[in-house]
């Protein structure tokens, strides 16, 4: 499945330094679908570099993380449980506070 | 162009000035008289200053109203361009007039947000904190001038706002907001604006504003992004609806620490200003439920939507704990594990991760060039640091690599000593703070360096006891 992925906030130092990444995950569930689950394991084994514990905790993503499917909160959608489509365009961001 | 016409010119122009001073302080007198009519109970004396604001935006109004819509002629014609509007015109222009702001921190997103607020004609605009203006801030703090520096931030943001508008209430908050005192000033004002920089803030404003319902217009900027959204406003979510556990530690990064490019705060001040504005005189959509994402990199603005209030939220869900009463001795960086100011920050806060024989004072080290001991200065900063300013002859490896290039330390020793001497060159560390130089000599002293030693302070310490020509940053 091609998707567009997105690391902001300093999410990006996780993985190089490289902000947008354009990918093809291997469909893993038998059904033929890719959770969000599935997609972040992904992202910790094919992605991320340094510091996993900066992206994630436990199944998902650490406090203050935001994640957004096509610029809308995965919250909204289901969370982990969200089923995703070709050529979604996945954000994570790391929430800000600095001024 | 004779003498005498240039004297009595001059003497006009003098009478004049003082005919003007009498009348300045017969207007003085005036005010104060009136804001002393207005009701305020004895005890309230200490706040006084505070407690003007937002009763006396209406007087603002009320005591010149000469014209039917109830804006002064100097109203008119000093916002004007706002009242030509059709979208926002004279009715928004009152709104805004009638509107109390609170601009928590007087930084890099508060310096816009200010100038703009006083600026545009805000009732009463309030600022609070409790910093004082340092050269280093000057390059995104706009509201500060280098004549300000080492003043109270405070004082250096409410006259810069003043010398633009003199017709609007500016309320001094000289203090760092607390959970102690947020109560008591958050509630004298109808829109708060949190430009603050630290984590245990954000929850504390936000708390503050569930807490007495006021729109918290909230902006963040690190680096080269900000984010800016609209918390407790129409029924959307608090801070705490989108983040209910605080971030680890280690991801919250400071200005001071990673940088900042000084316009990324200036445009998501630029836009909490607005923000404030659309909440204040009631026009437009604000940002509740979405935010902006800003990416000055690649020059992009991106708004997502984002989830409503959470009915499980502890500060504004259907069974939420929070009280004033816990508000009040809520820890808040206890909550967070961050501190509040930036300047305990610069305290070495790992004073005691390795053993004091792993340690040496910049003084000592010094000493030990002057001896002309034979050693290796390794500075494990990021090289872009290295690139702003270094010891002379000291060696750049960073901590994120020290493991992978530990060999290079080995010929580094070995290069500093003649090869027949047979003696060894010692290994000394430095940082910027003293603090990363101190995790580098525990990871050298487990891998084959046991005589490193870390430089008590790193560069600030060598700046500050040794040379004091040294730069800072
Ligand atoms: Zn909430």
């Amino acid at each position: 499945m091609h998707l567009t992925l997105e690391f902001g906030g300093g999410l990006d130092l996780l993985c190089q330094s490289v902000k947008i990444h354009e990918v093809d995950v291997p469909l893993m569930s038998e059904t033929g679908k890719m959770k969000m689950r599935d997609l972040l394991a992904w992202v910790r084994t094919n992605l991320i570099k340094e510091r996993p514990e900066m992206f994630m905790k436990g199944d998902s993503v650490r406090p203050g993380v935001l994640v957004l499917v096509n610029d809308c909160d995965w919250e909204l959608s289901g969370g982990l449980d969200m089923e995703l489509e070709e050529k979604d365009a996945v954000v994570f961001i790391s929430t800000l506070h600095g001024g | 162009m004779d003498s005498n016409g240039m004297s009595s010119g001059y003497a006009d122009i003098i009478r004049e000035i003082e005919k003007l001073k009498v009348e300045k302080e017969e207007i003085e007198n005036r005010i104060s008289k009136l804001e002393a009519q207005l009701d305020r109970k004895p005890d309230e004396t200490a706040h006084l200053e505070a407690s003007q604001c937002c009763s006396n935006v209406q007087t603002v109004l009320d005591g010149h109203r000469s014209s039917s819509n109830g804006l002064t002629p100097e109203m008119i014609y000093r916002y004007s361009r706002h009242l030509l509007l059709p979208d926002f015109g004279v009715e928004a222009q009152l709104n805004l007039a009638r509107s109390s702001i609170l601009v928590i921190g007087a930084g890099g997103l508060g310096s816009p947000v200010a100038l703009y607020l006083a600026s545009c004609g805000v009732g009463c605009l309030g600022i609070v904190d409790d910093d004082v203006v340092e050269l280093n801030n000057l390059h995104r703090q706009v509201i500060h001038a280098e004549a300000y520096v080492g003043k109270a931030k405070v004082k250096s943001a409410v006259a810069a706002c003043r010398a633009i508008n003199s017709l609007i209430k500016l309320v001094e908050h000289n203090e760092s907001l607390r959970a102690s005192n947020a109560l008591d000033i958050i509630s004298k004002y109808d829109i708060v604006v949190d430009a603050t920089d630290n984590l245990p803030s954000r929850y504390m404003i936000s708390d503050c504003c569930v807490l007495l319902d006021k729109p918290l217009i909230s902006g963040a900027a690190l680096g080269l992004e900000g984010q800016l959204t609209v918390y407790h406003h129409k029924g959307g979510p608090c801070y705490r609806c989108l983040f209910p556990t605080p971030p680890p530690t280690a991801a919250c990064q400071r200005c001071s620490d990673s940088g900042v490019l000084g316009v990324v705060p200036g445009v998501i001040g630029c836009l909490q200003a607005l923000e404030a504005i659309k909440v204040a005189s009631g026009i437009g959509e604000t940002l509740s439920g979405r935010m902006l994402i800003f990416d000055a990199l690649s020059s992009r603005i991106r708004i997502v939507k984002i989830r409503g209030r959470s009915l499980q939220c502890v500060a504004c869900g259907e069974n939420a704990e929070l009280t004033q009463q816990k508000f009040r001795s809520f820890d808040y960086e206890c909550f967070t594990q961050s501190p509040m100011s930036d300047r305990v920050i610069s305290l070495s806060i790992f004073s005691t991760l390795v053993y004091e024989s792993a340690r040496i004072s910049a003084r000592l080290y010094k000493d030990k060039i002057n001896e002309h001991e034979e050693h290796v200065l390794l500075d494990v900063r990021p090289a872009h640091h290295f690139r702003i300013t270094a010891i002379p002859g000291s060696i750049n490896l960073p901590l994120s690599v020290l493991v992978e290039n530990i060999s290079s330390i080995d010929s580094a020793l070995k290069a500093a000593v003649p090869e027949a001497s047979g003696e060894a060159a010692s290994l000394y560390v430095v940082c910027r703070r003293g603090n990363d130089s101190q995790r580098a000599v525990e990871c050298l002293r487990k891998n084959g360096f046991p005589l490193a030693k870390d430089i008590i302070g790193g560069l600030e310490a060598w700046s500050r006891d040794v040379d004091p020509s040294f730069p800072i940053y």
